[in-house]
């Protein structure tokens, strides 16, 4: 069913008014102005940068340095640093898959009582701030951490391992940060399946293993997409965990970001870098939500 | 037990074909053998006998939270048994999981797949069989055909509509040739309508097939259109189990005679006993019911004689006979179609409610709101309840 060309009574076409005023406050004019950096050229003063358009003698002079584009494009330090920020996205992403949907699965089917219990400790992490939980991983994956003591007290090792300031160290990192995003919204999706489907999947002679595949999970395939989306976007420019639990050489582009804008002071540069990364996440955002409104036209 | 209330006359006929709440014999097609379902601490089934022959189309009547449905949810696997055992077609089952059993469930709300094509949801069963690619192709045209659906073979479930949803249902639990076939409110999701209509259909495409099958409803119209024989429940047993027409004419209980359609229920004492007839005295009618046909209970005993709308007759002028009549005022007409019910007021205060086909409204002596007539009833339609 369209609404869109259905009459809207004044009172409803009122309540769309506040999302949009919030969206065109602080999503879209702040997007602009980085847009609008990003494009200026730099310089040393308040601000750094300098102004787009100036008026000289009754001439408008519009300036616009695509410098910080074309070097995007032409060091391969920043094309590098996208694609590993991609690939690491991608595999938090698919280690979210892997330990998140069981996890969802055996809450949506658990006893009521015990089930609000289980969300709340899927929750519980979130009323401590990030940036401890990621100090009391580094108090773990240490050479000298809990990790490696508790190994070598079992005798399962001799040396300690070192995971602390590698690439393995902001996996575990981000997979522990960014799990309650996919577990969340796939859950929601599990728990109001409608068990009958199961039942006449039985029913008609499929094994439970067999009813899980052909049934639940194609079914749950929106929940598995929402939750990927909330975890892979926010990975891509992750800054904290990265820098905490990564060596130097863990190139993201979040710690690109923060050295151009903090330590070279150069905000066109910077800006430019997260212009490319928005429109690199707005792609998937995209497709998924054009995939959305098909799904929902179709029924 | 079951069959006091019955008239003698017939006691030795009906009681071979009703056989209900007797243990089963072991060449019966579906035994249901005391079989019984807790949930803590209640007793959602209780001791459920059952007996159902190859190919009948049998009911388990009743309201919601009787049981029943946890009676057919067992039969399927869905439901553990408590104790009992179910038999089918000589195999024990009871122990067996859903998916093993021979057993196919026609859903409530259907519960076709949504992101399977009609197609699809029917293959499905026939996949998990292994059934080769071709036969199945070939079983689910069949099936389709079947339920006039094969032309919708490649929409989903969710751009049909009601009745076709409930159409490709049948043909999903049909396509496997269960042993023994469960529909659960097969009609309840359905319009009006198109409900009566289908119920004909679906007994037509049952017989085609030739299947067992136990329906479980809470509508007695639809049990009474569908079925072969019906079982009445309530509180986790069976109440009654017979032909609908038994069940209707010759209800075993005050809960059956109440349940199955309407009724005037005059609770009295027995004053009489004799051979050929007895008499109940009533606080409801100015003189004592004159039961013709015999029942052997003590005098003074405690009994309810229920007489069907249908069976009262309402007319102007006083009957002519002694007995089995009493004055009122119509106080309620409603008009059904193909008859009408009357509400008469008795002298007593006791309601009655008479049923009079429409053809007897258009003659000239038809009572109409506010007229004192005489409602009155044969010696032998009312039957005696000790239950």
């Amino acid at each position: 069913m369209k609404l869109s060309r259905s009459f809207l009574p004044p009172a409803r076409a009122l309540a769309i008014v506040p999302p949009y005023l919030w969206l065109v406050l602080f999503f879209l004019l702040p997007f602009l102005l980085v847009v609008k950096i990003s494009l200026s050229g730099m310089q040393f003063g308040v601000p750094p940068y300098t102004p787009l358009a100036e008026l000289e003698e009754g001439v408008l002079r519009l300036t616009l340095q695509a410098r910080g584009y074309i070097m995007l494009f032409t060091d391969n330090l920043y094309v590098a640093t996208y694609l590993n920020s991609l690939k690491v996205a991608a595999i938090t992403t698919l280690a979210c898959m892997v330990i998140g949907y069981p996890i969802a699965y055996c809450i949506a089917r658990s006893a009521p009582g015990v089930r609000n219990l289980l969300l709340l400790g899927v929750i519980l992490p979130f009323w401590t701030s990030l940036l401890l939980r990621v100090y009391a991983w580094i108090g773990i994956l240490r050479n000298d951490g809990l990790l490696n003591h508790a190994l070598m007290w079992l005798g399962l090792i001799d040396t300690p391992l070192e995971i602390y300031r590698t690439d393995l160290a902001v996996y575990i990192g981000l997979v522990y940060a960014y799990l309650p995003f996919f577990i969340l919204p796939l859950y929601a999706h599990l728990v109001k399946m409608d068990m009958r489907l199961l039942e006449a999947a039985y029913d008609l002679g499929a094994r439970p293993w067999r009813a899980f595949v052909s049934v639940t999970l194609p079914l749950s395939r929106n929940g598995v997409i929402a939750g990927a989306m909330l975890v892979f976007i926010p990975t891509v420019g992750e800054y904290v965990i990265p820098e905490l639990l990564g060596g130097a050489n863990t190139l993201m582009i979040g710690r690109v970001m923060w050295t151009e804008f903090f330590n070279n002071t150069d905000w066109p540069m910077a800006a430019a870098v997260t212009c490319v990364m928005v429109l690199l996440l707005l792609v998937p955002l995209a497709l998924f939500q054009h995939n959305q409104v098909r799904q929902l036209e179709q029924r | 037990m079951l069959h006091e209330g019955l008239p003698i006359m017939s006691v030795q006929s009906e009681a071979e074909r009703f056989g209900a709440s007797f243990p089963p014999h072991s060449e019966d097609f579906v035994q249901i053998i005391d079989v019984a379902k807790q949930f803590g601490d209640t007793a959602a089934v209780r001791q459920v006998n059952l007996a159902i022959q190859r190919n009948e189309l049998f009911a388990l009547l009743g309201s919601s939270g009787c049981g029943k449905s946890t009676l057919l949810r067992m039969l399927a696997g869905f439901e553990s048994v408590t104790s009992g055992r179910i038999v089918l077609d000589g195999n024990d089952i009871t122990d067996v999981p859903p998916h093993r059993r021979p057993v196919n469930m026609m859903f409530q709300s259907y519960a076709l797949f949504p992101h399977m094509s009609v197609e699809k949801n029917v293959a499905f069963g026939l996949k998990q069989e292994g059934v080769a690619a071709n036969e199945i192709q070939d079983r689910v045209f069949a099936a389709l055909e079947l339920v006039q659906m094969a032309q919708f073979a490649r929409r989903r479930p969710n751009q049909l509509s009601g009745g076709q949803q409930q159409r490709v249902a049948l043909a999903r639990s049909l396509v496997k040739r269960p042993k023994l076939l469960l529909l659960d409110e097969p009609l309840s999701a359905l319009d009006k309508q198109i409900r009566q209509k289908t119920q004909i259909e679906l007994v037509r495409i049952l017989e085609q097939v030739g299947v067992t099958c136990i329906m479980v409803t809470h509508d007695q119209e639809e049990a009474m259109t569908m079925a072969d024989r019906m079982a009445v429940m309530s509180d986790g047993l069976i109440v009654q189990c017979g032909a609908p027409r038994d069940v209707y004419e010759y209800p075993n209980s005050r809960f059956v005679a109440s349940f199955i359609g309407s009724t005037n229920m005059f609770e009295g004492i027995i004053v009489e006993d004799e051979p050929d007839h007895i008499s109940v005295q009533t606080s409801d009618l100015p003189q004592p019911l004159f039961i013709s046909h015999g029942v052997s209970e003590p005098l003074g005993m405690q009994v309810a004689a229920s007489i069907r709308p249908e069976r009262m007759t309402v007319s102007l002028t006083r009957p002519p006979a002694t007995v089995n009549w009493a004055r009122g005022e119509v106080v309620h007409v409603a008009y059904l179609g193909s008859h009408a019910l009357y509400q008469v007021r008795l002298e007593t205060g006791k309601v009655l409610e008479a049923s009079v086909s429409s053809m007897m409204l258009t003659r000239d002596d038809a009572a109409s709101m506010g007229d004192e007539v005489f409602v009155s009833w044969a010696p032998d339609s009312a039957i005696v309840l000790r239950d």
